[in-house]
């Protein structure tokens, strides 16, 4: 049983996601991370000891991603092995036997049409075990509102490529803050810096999603 | 037919142009607005940007059309007008360039990821020969690939461009500094995994553009030479990292502090000298004046 468990956080971890996954190239072959998770529930492993076991993995290499050992494409293949997990664990969340850490509602500010860095974080997020609204690309401050509004108790993220969006940040920050003051909000993209994202008056600044996951778990240690 | 690599070979380095989003957006492009739409809507102005390199000395400039990819301009539902918005791009260009100086046709990435399976390496490589084709029908030189971060993408985009234009193609990747002083881009790529395979690809030109401004600069191109000897080397360099302070968005190299660095650039081997976000003529100006001293 702790085997099965070991090996579906190592599957997630390096993004191995089913039998017939070419990738990594030395677990070609293998059960991947679908399989196991089947074999998991059938040998009636609780959902949650799966979730944390998917959890761990996707911890691992978000920090080692946050360390440069390993880069975007390793990062989005745990994350698609993660998503194989999860496909099976779907039922036990929405019947309630496993619950998410918090809510994180998510989007790439008005203005900017870039989704890779805020997918990424998105993908992180949830493989550490938070729920994430992702309002996608090109969000302006009323719908971000709107979505607080309805999950009051969740935590936002705000994300830019562009240096010409930055602005559309720093007023995006400035309207959820008037009408939500105590909502906690961190800002990431490549233009960014604790630097800037304290200018805007934003609470956290993250450079890597693993940071931002941090973020979160210090955040909801908090309140 | 003009040829980059005939004049590099003269033993001259070159002068190419600055940004053009961030200048498209000083006279009034908004958040949100497709800058390759300009090209009709707003001639006059992607014009004037385009005229303002040339007097200020750039060898050659580029074209308004990083985004001119058919899976870039969907997110516009301009997918339609690929052809006719590249077309403009190209036009506009030569025009401010006349007969006398280089235009490169600008082709930056799809925002779509070949591994994640959101698109087909078919899709993506007629896209690009699409674009290419226009742009070479609007009058360009030669292409250049840029911004590139993964292998896959830039290799398909310069043999599409290859295959669609049998012009001279420039590939250049954006590289960030890693721990332990390595230059990667966010793929993971290194400057020698990236030569390898774009020359494979068919690359005429290699080098890189954007990052975090000139002194990384010199630290690629030397890693560059410290295995590649002879491909010519492209530089478009940020004036910096973006400060954002007041509410604006500052670049903090001025062109002084750009100018002050050629010398050791060129000395390292990059054959082509040209700015990226937040340069303007002025720093065109400064870095001409420098090589053609």
């Amino acid at each position: 049983m702790d085997e099965l468990i070991q090996k579906i956080s190592v599957c997630v971890e390096r993004g191995k996601i089913n039998k017939t996954s070419p990738f990594p190239g030395d677990m070609k072959g293998q059960d991947g991370a679908d399989e196991l998770t089947k074999q998991a529930l059938d040998a009636s492993i609780g959902p949650d000891e799966i979730l944390l076991a998917c959890n761990d993995g996707m911890h691992k290499i978000g920090e080692r991603f946050g360390r440069n050992e390993v880069f975007v494409p390793e990062l989005l293949m745990a994350a698609k092995a993660m998503n194989a997990v999860m496909a099976h664990l779907k039922p036990f969340f929405k019947a309630g036997v496993v619950k998410p850490k918090g809510k994180f509602i998510l989007g790439t500010v008005a203005g900017d049409l870039h989704d890779i860095g805020k997918n990424l974080v998105s993908m992180v997020v949830e493989g550490n075990g938070w729920q994430v609204i992702d309002l996608g690309v090109d969000v302006k401050s009323i719908k971000f509102i709107e979505k607080i509004k309805e999950n009051p108790d969740s935590i936002v993220g705000l994300s830019a490529l562009l240096t010409t969006t930055m602005a559309n940040m720093a007023k995006t920050i400035q309207e959820i803050k008037s009408e939500f003051p105590s909502i906690k909000i961190i800002v990431g993209g490549a233009p960014l810096s604790m630097k800037a994202a304290e200018e805007m008056g934003a609470d956290g600044y993250a450079s890597n999603p693993q940071g931002a996951v941090e973020f979160l778990n210090q955040m909801s240690l908090c309140a | 037919m003009k040829s980059l690599l005939s004049e590099i070979k003269k033993g001259k380095a070159l002068v190419s142009d600055g940004a053009w989003g961030t200048f498209l957006h000083k006279r009034g492009l908004q958040p949100g607005e497709c800058p390759e739409l300009w090209n009709l809507t707003h001639r006059e102005d992607v014009f004037a940007i385009a005229k303002s390199y040339i007097d200020a000395g750039a060898d050659m400039i580029l074209t308004n059309s990083f985004g001119g990819h058919p899976l870039k301009l969907a997110h516009y539902d301009l997918n339609e007008r690929t052809i006719e918005l590249n077309k403009a791009a190209a036009a506009i260009s030569r025009e401010a360039a006349g007969d006398d100086h280089f235009v490169l046709g600008s082709m930056g990435p799809s925002g779509v990821m070949l591994m994640m399976g959101e698109v087909s390496e078919q899709e993506l490589f007629d896209g690009f020969a699409i674009q290419a084709e226009a742009l070479k029908n609007g009058g360009v030189d030669a292409i250049c690939v840029e911004t590139m971060s993964a292998v896959d993408e830039a290799s398909i985009a310069v043999k599409a461009a290859k295959e669609a234009t049998g012009l001279e193609v420039v590939c250049t990747f954006t590289f960030e500094k890693k721990m332990g002083d390595h230059y990667r881009t966010m793929m993971g790529v290194t400057p020698l995994e990236m030569a390898t395979a774009i020359k494979d690809a068919g690359a005429d030109i290699i080098g890189a553009n954007c990052g975090n401004g000139f002194e990384q600069m010199i630290e690629i191109v030397r890693d560059i030479r410290s295995f590649d000897n002879s491909t010519p080397v492209l530089i478009h360099a940020n004036a910096g990292l973006p400060i954002y302070k007041d509410g604006q968005t500052v670049f903090p190299e001025t062109p002084e502090m750009m100018a002050a660095r050629i010398n050791d650039i060129l000395k390292c081997g990059a054959n082509i000298i040209g700015g990226c976000c937040g340069t303007t003529p002025e720093h065109i100006q400064a870095i001409a004046k420098e090589i053609k001293k």
